[in-house]
């Protein structure tokens, strides 16, 4: 794929400005007036960099454009009658640190960094909601427009705008803190940035509802906020190991869907067009984790292991399901969650034949809304040739699947399931 | 207030089940601990009488329409405001670490909410 000139400018302006705005909400202390001004400067460059060029230091220039836009934002609202500072955006906690001799200053790439960290913990504390976390990262971490993100998540673009809208206002009223939480307290406070990163990953090829089944950009927003994360806290165990696991499942895609865009089961997936660079890539990073997490295995480093499992078994046949079973018997002491039942079970039946699956499977409890469990019975009871129950069962998955192309792939099913 | 500091204002609601009894000796010591702990950024507290004792009002239409006086709280719940501290505090991570030490938290809930500051345009 070949990107233009003009894709490239608009690239270099939204990871750019991503970066800028970490900088400037700390300065300015509001997310809002901040979040303006640096549109406002992402505008300006987008009028003047075709014609004279993208400059040196772009990152310097919509860092100073964005202060003074910032600088006349509150100037013109200062001079209105009637009206408080706090009134712009409706926010502004800390007087602006807006004073001529700074406006033109251009931070060190050393605080750039720590604002993105103080800004990746703020949009994911848990006073906030966990879709207004996923929102607020891919609009400030990322830089995506609200559009962008509504499509992202198959929600009318006014829906989105609001959920931001009231992030924010949360924000700022409620006083959430723009910093880095303590040692502490930052084992508990990286759980939900990490559950934040994971979730765009997995909406994006699981969407829960629509037509399309991959969304290439979400997924790749995901690799980059990990691959930031991981660049911020280098060397943490559960950051090393999300970011593995995300590269090994984003390494599947090209084998993922099939040219009608329909999903391909990993059983059937064609395992010669897996991306061998991102797995080696995954693989070290795993490797690395390892090392550095002293024997205790996190979640994430679980489910890492779980897809390192599958993307270097040399077929689906061939896959060390004794070692899956046994991964995912960890990650259910650890957290008891059906979804990760469901997948122990279908191993189990890859391991121990279809009657132990299904005896898997009937034992899990909570899933009955879930058309990938019937989907798995179905395929234990067609195994077993209890065709008549597996015809039911895939009827059920058919009626609760969210998405076309997996409704398309289970109606396949039905259609090839041998009569009586 | 503590000197130096911009400080924000919580109030600190404290809900329990209804039918609970907040007013035992037991609860009562809890909050006084919390109170000598809490010093520094409480800066007011209010305690109620159990919802037997409430009395809702609405006004018809605007000022000066018929008054409705009803007995009771205003919506039956299964939990009911017991009370409440105002707390200051810096940000709401410190508000946070403060009400979990609030006896309400275990034995019911407690839910912060940011104090508008008068005055204010914002909302």
């Amino acid at each position: 794929m070949t990107v233009t000139p003009a894709e490239q400018l608009a690239e270099t302006v939204r990871v750019e400005g991503a970066r800028v705005l970490a900088t400037l909400i700390r300065t300015l202390g509001s997310l809002q007036l901040a979040e303006d001004a640096v549109q406002d400067a992402a505008v300006a460059a987008l009028q003047a960099w075709p014609r004279d060029g993208i400059p040196g230091d772009p990152r310097a220039w919509l860092t100073v454009t964005a202060r003074h836009k910032a600088y006349d934002m509150l100037r013109r609202e200062a001079a209105r009658p009637g009206k408080e500072l706090a009134a712009v955006g409706g926010a502004a906690l800390v007087a602006p640190d807006l004073a001529p001799e700074v406006l033109d200053m251009v931070e060190p790439e050393s605080v750039v960094r720590d604002d993105q960290l103080r800004l990746i913990f703020t949009c994911c504390h848990p006073a906030l909601a966990r879709e207004a976390q996923v929102a607020l990262a891919l609009r400030t971490l990322a830089g995506l427009d609200v559009p962008a993100i509504a499509r992202g998540f198959l929600v009318p673009e006014a829906t989105m705008a609001k959920r931001l809208t009231r992030a924010k206002q949360k924000i700022a009223q409620a006083h959430i803190p723009y910093r880095v939480p303590p040692d502490p307290e930052l084992p508990a406070r990286l759980a939900p940035v990490l559950a934040v990163v994971h979730l765009i990953a997995t909406e994006s090829h699981a969407p829960s509802a629509g037509e399309q089944l991959v969304r290439v950009d979400l997924e790749a927003e995901a690799v980059r906020l990990a691959r930031l994360l991981n660049e911020l806290m280098p060397g943490e165990p559960e950051v090393l190991s999300l970011l593995a696991l995300l590269l090994f499942t984003a390494a599947r895609r090209p084998a993922r869907a099939d040219a009608a865009g329909d999903p391909v089961p990993l059983a059937g997936q064609d395992r010669s067009r897996w991306d061998q660079v991102a797995i080696a890539e995954a693989s070290g990073l795993l490797a690395e984790a390892v090392r550095r997490s002293g024997g205790v295995a996190g979640p994430y480093q679980l489910q890492a292991h779980l897809s390192a499992c599958h993307s270097t078994a040399p077929s689906y046949a061939d896959t060390d399901w004794d070692r899956i079973v046994g991964l995912y018997d960890l990650l259910l002491s650890v957290s008891a969650n059906p979804a990760v039942a469901l997948n122990r079970a279908v191993a189990v039946a890859e391991r121990d034949g279809p009657a132990a699956g299904l005896t898997a499977l009937d034992a899990i409890t909570g899933m009955a809304r879930s058309h990938l469990w019937h989907a798995a019975r179905a395929e234990a009871l067609r195994s077993l040739g209890d065709t008549g129950r597996a015809r039911d069962a895939l009827r059920h998955a058919l009626e609760l699947a969210p998405t076309a192309p997996e409704r398309r792939l289970l109606a396949s099913r039905l259609a090839e399931m041998p009569p009586h | 207030m503590r000197k130096g500091m911009v400080m924000a204002q919580y109030a600190a609601l404290l809900y329990m089940p209804e039918g609970s009894d907040w007013m035992t000796p037991e609860v009562r010591e809890e909050h006084r601990a919390f109170g000598m702990a809490a010093s520094e950024v409480i800066a007011g507290a209010v305690a109620l009488y159990p919802t037997g004792s409430a009395t809702t009002i609405t006004v018809a239409g605007g000022l000066g329409g018929d008054v409705l006086v009803t007995d009771g709280p205003y919506a039956e719940a299964k939990e009911i405001l017991i009370g409440l501290y105002l707390l200051e505090a810096a940000d709401l991570d410190e508000a946070i670490s403060w009400a979990a030490r609030i006896p309400t938290a275990w034995r019911g809930k407690v839910e912060l909410r940011p104090l508008l500051p008068v005055g204010s345009r914002q909302f």
